[in-house]
């Protein structure tokens, strides 16, 4: 049923759109769909998974990065900060230094310093934090576990499955690396 | 059945009073003996797991997870509504054996996971038998012995429509409320019928207080 409606509001109009394999994905990494500051990675902002994108796979990312698209796997950034974007929708789990969420997470969030979930924006899942600031306006539905940064810098076990694995009949699912050196 | 019921209820557009959209009025303090010894029934305890039926506040999540605790939030009169709608059927849709369903599966469906202690405000007064019972069942269910649950219900026997409020902790025994709407209660209850709807659990408190609200303390 989500992928029936992710193919209806994402045609391929270009071949950014669809899940792309892996390597397709690590060659264009960071994503943009902003090409002037695809290939610029110093200068410019975090990385940025524009609205028009979806992946689903696995995100795995050495720098911030901005997710405006959709999202149906898992993401890490373990050291950095993500931010889901007013038209992001993540079905996922997602682990990061620091999340601000103004778009919609279906899935659990770890973030070893602060979670924000700003107005309009929607989470459906159990969080684990240092701090949390939720802002008036915005829905929340799922368990909050304040962990002490000594224990949430602790490397946190990997687990078996994301939150919400992707589904099956998706294309084959994308492993996207972005910024730093691939794994 | 319950349609029976309802039909020697009052029409159903009266059910609600008209929404008053700009009826969220400004919120106030007030003190509350049932939060306090809500809270005191987890004095001295640490990461204990408390359920708050109010939706995600920055106050309730601050006070709760300073007291070394998790909670789950969510927001039941929201879900409530998403299941029963908010207009002149909103008590006939209850007895809709799907939309009864959606709102168990939304507000209190855990699997596994169980509670120290919940925080249900006032919702169950708008819930209507024998959802009702189903909730108080499952909650009796969700938590673990020995904990508490707090619940506010309307007293004034005589009010066409109670005051629906958003509830925010200040202290622990100061919570703050902010009118959200008019609604009309279900039914009105009083001490004895809510001993009778609590009855698998091991005691019940009251705190009858000068503006209307009884004050409930449930012991699992």
């Amino acid at each position: 049923m989500w992928n029936k409606r992710k193919e209806e509001e994402y045609p391929p109009k270009s071949p950014a759109t669809p899940a792309a394999p892996a390597s397709q994905i690590k060659e264009n990494a960071p994503m943009s769909t902003n090409p002037a500051s695809s290939h610029v990675t110093e200068s410019r902002g975090p990385a940025i998974i524009g609205k028009s994108v979806m992946i689903k796979g696995q995100i795995f990312s050495r720098e911030d990065l901005t997710i405006d698209g959709e999202i149906d796997g898992s993401v890490e950034l373990h050291e950095h900060r993500l931010t889901v974007g007013p038209n992001g929708k993540l079905q996922a789990g997602v682990k990061a230094r620091e999340v601000v969420v103004l778009g919609t997470i279906h899935g659990n969030v770890e973030a070893s310093d602060k979670i924000d979930i700003r107005k309009d924006a929607k989470l459906v899942g159990d969080i684990k934090t240092a701090r949390i600031v939720i802002e008036d306006g915005a829905y929340f539905k799922g368990s909050i576990d304040i962990v002490r940064p000594e224990t949430a810098r602790t490397p946190a076990q990997p687990k078996s499955q994301p939150a919400a694995a992707p589904t099956s009949n998706a294309a084959t699912p994308a492993t996207a690396i972005a910024g730093g050196d691939s794994r | 059945m319950l349609k029976d019921r309802l039909r020697s209820e009052p029409p159903p557009h009266s059910l609600h009073s008209p929404p008053k959209k700009s009826g969220s009025g400004q919120p106030f303090n007030r003190a509350s003996n049932g939060l306090d010894q809500f809270f005191a029934s987890l004095a001295d305890q640490e990461s204990l797991s408390i359920l708050d039926f109010s939706g995600a506040t920055q106050a309730n999540i601050s006070f709760i997870t300073s007291m070394g605790h998790r909670i789950y939030s969510n927001d039941a009169l929201r879900t409530m509504e998403e299941a029963f709608g908010s207009g002149g059927d909103f008590i006939s849709n209850q007895s809709d054996p799907e939309r009864a369903a959606m709102f168990l599966r939304e507000n209190l469906e855990f699997q596994e996971r169980t509670f120290d202690g919940a925080l249900v405000w006032d919702t169950l007064q708008f819930l209507a038998p024998p959802l009702l019972q189903d909730t108080v069942d499952r909650l009796y269910r969700i938590l673990r012995p020995q904990s508490s649950l707090l619940a506010f219900f309307h007293a004034d026997e005589k009010a066409q429509t109670a005051p629906l409020y958003s509830y925010r902790i200040v202290e622990s025994k100061i919570m703050s409320m902010t009118p959200r709407n008019q609604v009309r209660p279900v039914q009105y209850f009083n001490n004895r019928s809510l001993e009778k709807l609590f009855q698998k659990f091991s005691s019940v408190k009251f705190f009858l207080t000068r503006d209307h609200l009884r004050e409930v303390i449930v012991r699992r």
